[in-house]
């Protein structure tokens, strides 16, 4: 009847998976243990640190706080798709030149959830910014950094003024 | 840490959850999964089978019937927030929807669910307390309906029985006199608050009347002050602060001791007391 261990078939940076797994494994495990994408990291394992995220359908998740098995048929992206992508090379070389980053070990996650702000367009106001990462740890920048290179990726997009 | 073992089965309609549930020793329901998994990952919950009711149809609508929002279970708290009827019709929850978590737990975690765990430092169950809004429930032998008044027994415990899927909530409909407040204070945005208000009353000519004021994060589940809802009637702020002296009695926590919940509690008060007579921006101290 009910089973720990599921078949599930996937599309992950664009490829189809088909894996079989145990229904307690995290979405964040599964992608960095049985598909070695690495780039997703994991920190606090119960969504507070934001080190885990991914984009599942479209949107950022905690990667901790999803279930693999219930990926079945989804539409998952990582670090490693959307920088092949190019979609954030913007988002990253503005991160590189402020110095938004030094472990990098949050890096994977803030990029995500910083493009998932950007992408609603307009130039959010510095506030909005750390509002919308507030649920991404950084233990070595003190933010300032990274909402000085979301700003002004914020503000090239909208019409490259600066 | 990773979570103990246990089978998991996908849910196809609302009688298959209810059936998977009632045939299983420790059966979980799996909605957004925003406090459960957490709770799994830490082994503080370790269930036989997760019933997962994400993919169960009918769940994630939002409809007015009977001058009421209904609220599917399943809408997220992203989706709410983009919703119009939401922002219009319950603006209580729309004021709350942005302390929710972080924009990646909105975009999983969901309305129903977050009732019905009933975490007493979380919003939304405050929200629900103070609209007197009622639970939709559904199980074995049909379905029922819960005020929010009696919802609530305990320390994540209330009206539902393990063999029970909450499928909707339904929020009376803002109108012209209706009054919202909310207000929490948190260490960081989005985390769980220290203490919070969820408020709603009706403007009366000029004084407010049918006022309900709901804590969270002071106790085993959301609390009504209603001492200080005594004193709000009668227009008087001070008098409803000094109130909630007796109508709470907040436990110390990791976050806070109680003399300092009490001391919020009676700075949210008058802030959201202001909101709801309509003065806002001055009472922002």
């Amino acid at each position: 009847m009910s089973e720990r261990f599921h078949d599930i078939v996937l599309t992950v940076n664009g490829e189809q998976v088909r894996e079989r797994v145990d229904a307690r494994k995290t979405l964040v495990d599964f992608l960095r243990e049985d598909l070695s994408l690495t780039g997703s990291h994991v920190g606090c394992e119960h969504g507070v640190c934001g080190a885990c995220t991914v984009r599942v359908d479209g949107v950022v998740v905690r990667g901790c706080l999803m279930l693999a098995v219930q990926c079945d048929g989804a539409r998952v992206e990582t670090i490693e798709g959307v920088s092949d992508q190019g979609e954030i090379t913007d988002l990253q070389s503005a991160f590189e030149t402020r110095n938004a980053l030094q472990c990098g070990y949050c890096t994977p996650g803030m990029l995500l959830t910083a493009q998932e702000l950007l992408a609603g367009g307009g130039v959010p106001s510095r506030e909005a910014i750390r509002a919308h990462l507030s649920g991404n740890y950084c233990r070595c920048t003190g933010y300032h950094a990274i909402v000085d290179a979301v700003e002004a990726v914020a503000q090239s997009r909208a019409g490259g003024r600066r | 840490m990773k979570p103990a073992p246990f089978a998991y089965e996908r849910a196809r309609s609302l009688d298959h959850a209810i059936e998977l549930i009632s045939g299983a020793e420790d059966a979980r329901l799996l909605a957004g999964g925003q406090s459960l998994i957490a709770t799994l990952n830490m082994r503080l919950s370790r269930p036989q089978l997760l019933v997962d009711l994400n993919r169960v149809p009918g769940l994630d609508r939002i409809v007015m019937r009977d001058g009421k929002v209904e609220i599917g279970a399943l809408i997220r708290y992203a989706q709410a927030e983009r919703s119009a009827e939401i922002t219009t019709r319950a603006p209580l929850i729309a004021k709350a929807l942005p302390f929710i978590g972080h924009p990646a737990i909105r975009n999983r975690g969901t309305i129903g669910g977050s009732i019905a765990f009933g975490d007493p430092a979380a919003e939304l169950p405050a929200c629900f307390v103070a609209l007197d809004a009622e639970a939709v429930i559904a199980g074995p032998s049909g379905s029922r309906v819960v005020k929010a008044d009696t919802f609530y027994r305990g320390l994540f415990e209330s009206a539902l029985t393990p063999r029970e899927v909450l499928t909707a909530i339904r929020v009376p409909a803002a109108t012209g006199e209706t009054r919202t407040g909310f207000a929490e204070f948190a260490r960081r945005h989005g985390d769980y608050a220290m203490a919070g208000l969820a408020a709603t009353a009706r403007a009366n000519g000029k004084a407010l009347a049918d006022i309900r004021l709901v804590f969270f994060g002071v106790g085993t589940m959301p609390v009504r002050a209603r001492g200080a809802e005594a004193a709000l009637a009668n227009g008087d702020i001070e008098a409803a602060a000094r109130a909630l002296a007796t109508d709470l009695n907040p436990p110390g926590d990791v976050q806070a001791t109680s003399a300092v919940k009490r001391q919020l509690a009676s700075v949210l008060l008058k802030r959201v007391a202001a909101e709801l007579m309509g003065a806002g921006l001055e009472a922002r101290s």
